[in-house]
């Protein structure tokens, strides 16, 4: 194990940069999947007959599928059927696709924590359907959604070194370009690289516990005020 | 149109790619459960350090990508270990799965009632015996449906194998890839093999959610 050649100044540069990559591409996908996968959440949820069941369909098989196989099949297999992607796209679309499916079971769990008796009554004094959802269902559920939303970007993130399959020049890929050339860099790297992935994410999800505890913290002040029904709490949210 | 004389000329490959990746799956899900619960108790019983302990485990191992848990064995480690991918990488699904099921464990003994381990206690029996009859039967039960989801994600996980020659899926998909230069159908293929796994699994977890939410 050689720490001092592994650790210097060019090495850290090249593994910055591929950092750098990991997080522009797990920051895209953030927006993306989140815009795209409370969309299909909210379609889920409303239960429009034909719609709602193609739009199962598809989340249930995606959620299904390893990401690295749907990261590899974009890039590689898409193009045969005249659907091209440069690199950094490919990686992009094929964690959207992927971290939507999943966003949308949270978006879905989440409005279906919501009383329904909240819709009928909001229904009832005259408000549309629309206006319900945007004003009495939306920001109560996203309240409720926010711990497990940024735990699925702590996985989208994690994720970002699964585009190793198609050659992302994002961190892992970087830090394996450098070991391959010494194998007393091997350990170091590999060290450097789990540290750095770990600090973003673990400041993440210390973000992430005190989203919690403050809702939580409302939660219970609003219970004392008789507004929400403690049986519902985090009622399907799961992690 | 799906090209299937792939599947029925290949299809001895893609078997044991799959059967592998079911192998590493339940291998990796046994293991993972056993350690996984000793991470959850250590982070319960009454001693300030094993919970350290545990806690640091748990928020290490959670925060970093798998692929680089099995990078670090397969081309780390094995510079002075020798192991086959097959082994690194399900020592790296072990370590990596066990953080989650050790947080699902914890919760699960958590939302035991306290009153209960008092009652045990002052009944006679000792904190293990306690843990062992009274509270850990009890916490299996509602653990069972989120471990069924890591299990599933355990499947999904074993891909990652691949790229460190562990023989799944995966692995045999790039090996027929070679040999028939056709990727769509190829790979529709591998897709329909882990839905073949995955689906199934997903709604016993589903239906065991279910059952969960309406015994209480």
């Amino acid at each position: 194990m050689d720490f001092a050649g592994a650790y210097q100044a060019g090495n850290l540069m090249y593994m910055l940069r591929g950092f750098a990559v990991t997080l522009e591409v797990a920051f895209i996908s953030i927006i993306l999947s989140f815009v795209i996968g409370s969309l299909l959440g909210i379609l889920r949820y409303s239960k429009i007959p034909v719609v709602s069941h193609i739009v199962i369909l598809v989340v249930e098989v995606i959620r299904n599928l390893p990401l690295l196989l749907i990261i590899f099949f974009v890039y590689f297999a898409l193009p045969e059927i005249g659907i091209k992607f440069e690199i950094k796209s490919a990686a992009i679309v094929a964690l959207t696709i992927f971290e939507s499916a999943m966003i949308s079971e949270i978006v879905r769990s989440g409005l279906n924590s919501i009383e329904k008796g909240q819709i009928e009554a909001a229904r009832s004094s005259g408000l549309t359907y629309i206006q319900t959802m945007r004003i009495i269902i939306l920001p109560q559920a996203l309240k409720r959604m926010i711990p497990p939303l940024v735990s699925q970007f702590i996985s989208l993130l994690k994720d970002t070194s699964l585009a190793i399959i198609i050659a992302l020049p994002e961190l892992l890929h970087n830090a394996k370009g450098i070991y391959n050339g010494n194998i007393n860099y091997v350990i170091p790297i590999i060290i450097l690289a789990i540290l750095m992935y770990f600090v973003v994410n673990y400041a993440l999800s210390l973000v992430a516990r005190w989203l919690e505890k403050r809702l939580d913290t409302n939660r219970r002040n609003s219970a004392k005020q008789g507004k929400v029904k403690n049986t519902a709490a985090s009622g399907g949210v799961s992690i | 149109m799906l090209d299937f004389s792939i599947l029925t000329n290949y299809f001895d490959m893609y078997m044991e790619g799959f059967l592998n990746t079911l192998k590493i799956s339940l291998v990796g899900l046994v293991c993972s459960f056993i350690l996984g619960v000793i991470i959850a108790v250590l982070r319960i019983v009454p001693l300030k350090i094993l919970n350290f302990i545990g806690a640091c485990y748990v928020e290490f191992i959670r925060n970093i990508p798998l692929m680089i848990i099995a990078f670090f064995f397969y081309f780390g480690l094995s510079i002075y270990i020798n192991m086959s991918g097959f082994v690194a990488g399900t020592i790296a699904l072990t370590i990596y799965t066990s953080a989650f099921i050790a947080e699902a464990v914890r919760a699960g003994i958590q939302s035991v009632d306290k009153g209960q381990m008092e009652a045990a206690r002052s009944s006679g029996l000792t904190y293990t015996q306690a843990m062992r009859i009274i509270i850990l039967p009890q916490a299996i039960k509602i653990v069972i449906p989120p471990i069924g989801n890591q299990f599933l994600n355990l499947v999904k996980n074993s891909s990652i194998m691949a790229m460190i020659a562990g023989m799944d899926l995966m692995y045999f998909a790039d090996a027929i890839h070679e040999k028939t230069y056709v990727t769509f159908d190829t790979y529709i293929f591998v897709a329909m093999f882990y839905l073949v796994i995955t689906i199934p699994l997903s709604l016993l977890v589903n239906y065991l959610e279910k059952r969960m939410a309406r015994a209480y």
